[in-house]
């Protein structure tokens, strides 16, 4: 069997940096010395394995998953699907996503949220999967409201899914969020231009799906994520000993 | 023009937010959702080794503590395996060795139990002392930090740990290093990370 190796390498000018200055909470909370540059050992290249048996077949359901029997949440209908594929194109099966999201009035059920618009009583605003064997996942929800957040005065978040995303090693392990085509807020975020790359910027807009929109009842939109990639070992470099 | 080389890009990432618990730490946010919550016990009941806490403070660029933090942690068993297909060797029943942690709201202080893990070995046939991986994510954090938590009773393995020794300026080593208490007869490791300043923890690009 041909193991596979080392990570690629991720491309920190491709990703956000820690530092930015219009993002207001980073600045006091972005390292300053560089980071020290690891060549993977066996403490990046594992990772936490999950199973079918860590979550209910009801956890990708936000429109079920917290409402009374017979109700539903308010907001448009929406399922959000795609695949976790890595670098080199290859699916990845059996790996956690979980998302997080406000409701379509743009709150969160959570006790530090004090935003105005109303808690969903159908609604709780969470939900998680594993992929299946073409690392395919999608979860049945509401699209999510704009909210306002103090960094300027006038600060508004397009409307986004928070997805965080396991992979098979703790090198892949990510955290990020979707947004949706066409949401004029989206350029004016200072979060989402953290991410220096305008083309970077865009992996995170989900397209309308429409042709898996589900007639007379929900709309799709589609986010693929991709993870880390690694090298085969095709090159020998002694991961590891003997 | 060469020929195009097709690999994909990662998918780029942002912050975790204030309301990272929603999707991790359901219950910490208030209310209560799934069957069960993930990561809340890293060892399980029947794993080998001496049982430990480790608890500590996440404390910004103005000596602050955060308050809105997740942690998540990754760790070899007593035997230094990892439950993970790729590395050779068993791990005891119920052993995931992955746990994931918050901060109090009130104190920014975090806490987990679990068990001392064994030398790992390392790339190239060296050996690495003990140590916990950990990734850090927060609002104002854009991509989660990565650092390890080595023990300060394993002078001699850490000492000649190949990760520890990357870090040129031995002043900055000891921010890998979690400090021993022992409390009512309950081993207690502190590991206090400080995200800017004087102290400043070192992070990993791995
Ligand atoms: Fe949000």
């Amino acid at each position: 069997m041909v193991k596979p190796g080392e990570f690629y390498q991720r491309d920190r000018e491709w990703q956000p940096p820690a530092y930015v200055q219009h993002y207001k909470t980073s600045v006091a909370r972005s390292p300053k010395q560089a980071l020290i540059s690891l060549q993977n050992s066996m403490s990046e290249i594992t990772g936490p394995v999950f199973g079918h048996d860590d979550v209910d077949p009801i956890d990708n359901d936000l429109l079920s998953n917290y409402a009374k029997p017979d109700e539903s949440p308010i907001g448009e209908r929406i399922v959000l699907h795609g695949r976790v594929l890595d670098e080199n194109g290859r699916p990845l099966p059996n790996t956690l996503v979980e998302m997080w999201q406000a409701n379509a009035g743009g709150r969160y059920r959570h006790k530090k949220d004090t935003y105005l618009a109303p808690i969903d009583p159908n609604f709780g605003g969470c939900g998680r999967t594993i992929t299946d064997e073409n690392g395919y996942y999608y979860f049945r929800t509401v699209k999510p409201g704009a909210y306002p957040w103090r960094n300027w005065v006038n600060n508004w978040r397009p409307a986004h899914i928070h997805m965080s995303i396991f992979g098979t090693a703790f090198a892949q392990r990510l955290i990020t969020q979707c947004y949706f085509e066409g949401d004029p807020l989206i350029h004016q975020c200072p979060i989402v231009k953290t991410i220096p790359d305008p083309d970077a910027i865009e992996r995170l807009i989900a397209p309308l799906d429409l042709n898996a929109t589900i007639p007379l009842d929900t709309i799709v939109y589609k986010f693929d994520i991709v993870l880390r990639g690694r090298r085969s070992t095709l090159f020998e470099n002694r991961l590891e000993g003997n | 023009m060469p020929q195009e080389l097709n690999y994909l890009k990662e998918t780029p990432s942002q912050t975790a937010g204030p309301y990272v618990h929603i999707g991790l730490a359901p219950g910490a946010a208030g209310f209560d959702i799934y069957k069960s919550e993930l990561g809340w016990d890293i060892a399980g009941p029947n794993a080998r080794g001496e049982r430990i806490r480790i608890e500590g403070v996440v404390i910004d660029g103005t000596g602050s503590p955060v308050k809105d933090v997740l942690i998540e942690a990754w760790q070899a068993n007593a035997d230094g395996i990892y439950a993970h297909p790729e590395h050779p060797g068993e791990v005891e029943d119920g052993f995931r060795g992955w746990g994931r942690v918050i901060t109090d709201f009130e104190t920014g202080e975090w806490g987990f139990d679990t068990v001392k893990p064994g030398p790992v070995a390392g790339r190239s046939g060296t050996k690495m002392a003990p140590h916990i991986n950990l990734w850090i994510v927060a609002r104002g954090i854009n991509i989660g930090l990565n650092t390890r938590l080595y023990f300060n009773d394993e002078v001699e393995a850490n000492a000649a740990d190949p990760v520890i020794n990357l870090v040129e300026w031995e002043k900055r080593r000891k921010t890998l290093i979690a400090q021993r208490i022992d409390r009512d007869g309950q081993t207690v490791y502190r590991f206090d990370v400080c995200l800017q300043g004087e102290n400043e923890t070192v992070f990993f690009d791995i």
